[in-house]
């Protein structure tokens, strides 16, 4: 059964002689506890889908469903409940003048839970942290660390799907293992779906199951990660960012 | 000496064990680093000093501000019991400027709490929502912004009446603006960073996040802003003191008595140079401190 399903999706930006057409067309749908890739260059809407789905990119059009649901215009609270997403860069997404017991404790907070102490203690473990880094402030923390606090801060609300937004490209190669790894074992653990977007196709071919890759705001192929090794790919697109990967 | 050694390392420890010394600990860092800056430093000690003499008054001063003395007006620097001199009225100046520095705090004060605090609503408000709401709050911020700002304290005050309270009300009324943008440029780049749209994710709606996530990094630039801003208040209000549109005689405001002393500036020079003095140095005062302060606030300093 599929997850979530993208069905034609376009996005834009501005209007009139402005509009910039992100996402054209995009169809695809991923699996309940897949991993899909989104891949492709700078520029080529990979993110703008993730900030569709998520309602933060407001201007769309086209059919997508979660779960079975139709996604609205207006997203209500269980659907946050359900998708939470991880942002690229960590030196950005935490609130400069929140420890990570705020963040972490109001978000808990806003979906409703009680037991706040504890879950903000279990968090914290279950991403690598201990204790000793909850009343930090994310100018006391290394990027790696403050990536993990909003890989924390994504899985508060106990989502299922979760959309990774290039969630290793601003961290240092070494860093970047470990935050791939962690990813690979909470999804093993929660059973969780990843809709992931990199622009790095060895991450992919390392986390995904299935990926898609995009062009000028299109899809132009969906692969499997056995043709991806393969090599088999059949656009030219597909085929040149293969090659140019090696 | 072994106990406050403690003490330290409890302030300073790296991993902080609750959420109460979480906070005091970023206090005393933040105290720590305010303190190294000298001129910061004499800023506030002025200040504690101001407001120590304001509440001490009735201890500290002299003579009683308000006894008239005809017999001995004008006395000069230095003259016995009245270090300062006296006005043309006979009043001890030291005492005036004792009890002046009352008013001055009041002033002060009162716009400080007014005019921020009325500009950050308009900004944050303005910037976050965005749309017609932005284009009419911030039209109605250029209207404010476009009169000459002593021009329409004083149309205020002419139209309330004179008097201290109006006066505040005509300062802060004019001191506004400039905080409303001020907010409402930080909150245009504050609205579209990441952990703004990570907290919208959780569900979070624009009052939570204008209130706990946008104010908290507005206001250290404002808290900047207005004790920079706190000499124009002061001068502002001398102004208008200066004008007879503020604090109405006897009362012994500082603008008030420069404008007394004015009529006998050449022979009797320190009727007004004393609270001019006073002026400048509780001017010179607060912006020493919001330079310091400017270094402690800046979030983007701490990183």
């Amino acid at each position: 059964m599929s997850m979530l399903d993208v069905n034609g999706l376009n996005v834009w930006f501005g209007k009139n002689r402005d509009r910039v057409d992100a996402v054209k067309g995009a169809t695809f749908d991923v699996g309940q506890g897949e991993s899909f890739g989104l891949v492709g260059e700078s520029g080529s809407g990979k993110s703008t889908i993730l900030r569709a789905i998520t309602g933060l990119a407001p201007n769309w059009s086209g059919a997508m469903t979660l779960d079975g649901k139709p996604i609205g215009k207006k997203r209500p609270k269980e659907f946050f409940k359900t998708v939470q997403m991880v942002f690229q860069d960590p030196y950005a997404s935490l609130h400069p003048r929140h420890s990570v017991d705020q963040v972490l404790g109001e978000t808990l907070h806003l979906h409703g839970f009680k037991d706040i102490d504890t879950r903000v203690v279990k968090l914290l473990d279950d991403v690598g942290l201990g204790q000793k880094f909850r009343f930090r402030y994310p100018h006391q923390l290394s990027g790696g660390q403050r990536q993990r606090v909003a890989i924390a801060r994504a899985l508060a609300p106990e989502p299922e799907l979760l959309l990774l937004d290039e969630p290793t490209s601003a961290l240092d190669v070494s860093v970047q293992a470990e935050i791939l790894n962690l990813l690979a074992d909470l999804r093993n653990d929660r059973g969780l779906t990843y809709l992931m977007v990199s622009h790095d196709l060895s991450v992919v071919g390392h986390m995904c199951d299935r990926l898609a890759v995009m062009k000028d705001g299109e899809i132009v192929e969906i692969l499997d990660v056995a043709a991806l090794r393969a090599m088999n790919a059949t656009h030219t697109y597909s085929k040149q960012l293969l090659e140019a990967s090696l | 000496m072994a106990e406050t050694q403690t003490m330290r390392e409890w302030l300073l420890a790296e991993t902080p064990t609750s959420r109460r010394h979480a906070k005091i600990s970023a206090l005393y860092q933040g105290w720590l680093s305010f303190r190294s800056n000298t001129m910061a430093m004499i800023g506030l000690g002025i200040l504690v000093l101001l407001v120590f003499i304001a509440a001490a008054a009735p201890l500290l001063s002299p003579h009683d501000p308000f006894v008239q003395d005809l017999g001995n007006r004008l006395a000069p620097l230095g003259t016995d019991g009245h270090i300062f001199g006296t006005d043309s009225l006979g009043r001890d100046i030291l005492s005036r400027l004792i009890y002046g520095a009352r008013i001055t705090l009041y002033i002060v004060a009162l716009v400080a709490l007014i005019a921020p605090i009325a500009g950050l609503l308009v900004g944050t408000v303005s910037g976050y929502v965005g749309g017609w709401t932005d284009t009419v709050l911030m039209r109605i911020t250029d209207i404010f912004l476009a009169f000459p700002r002593l021009v329409l304290a004083l149309a205020f005050v002419a139209a309330l009446g004179a008097g201290i309270e109006n006066a505040v009300l005509a300062i802060s009324l004019t001191a506004w603006p400039p905080y409303a943008r001020i907010a409402r440029a930080e909150t245009l780049t504050i609205r579209s960073s990441d952990f703004i749209s990570a907290i919208k994710l959780q569900g979070a709606g624009p009052l939570r996040i204008i209130t706990k996530h946008i104010w908290p990094l507005c206001i250290s630039s404002l808290i900047v802003r207005v004790t920079l801003d706190m000499a124009g208040i002061i001068l502002a209000a001398a102004g208008l003191g200066f004008l007879g549109l503020g604090a109405q005689p006897p009362s012994p405001e500082w603008g008030a008595m420069i404008s007394e002393g004015r009529r006998f500036i050449l022979d009797y020079w320190w009727v007004a140079t004393m609270p001019g003095l006073a002026i400048f140095t509780v001017s010179l005062a607060f912006n020493l401190l919001g330079d310091g302060l400017r270094d402690v606030l800046d979030p983007k300093a701490g990183e």
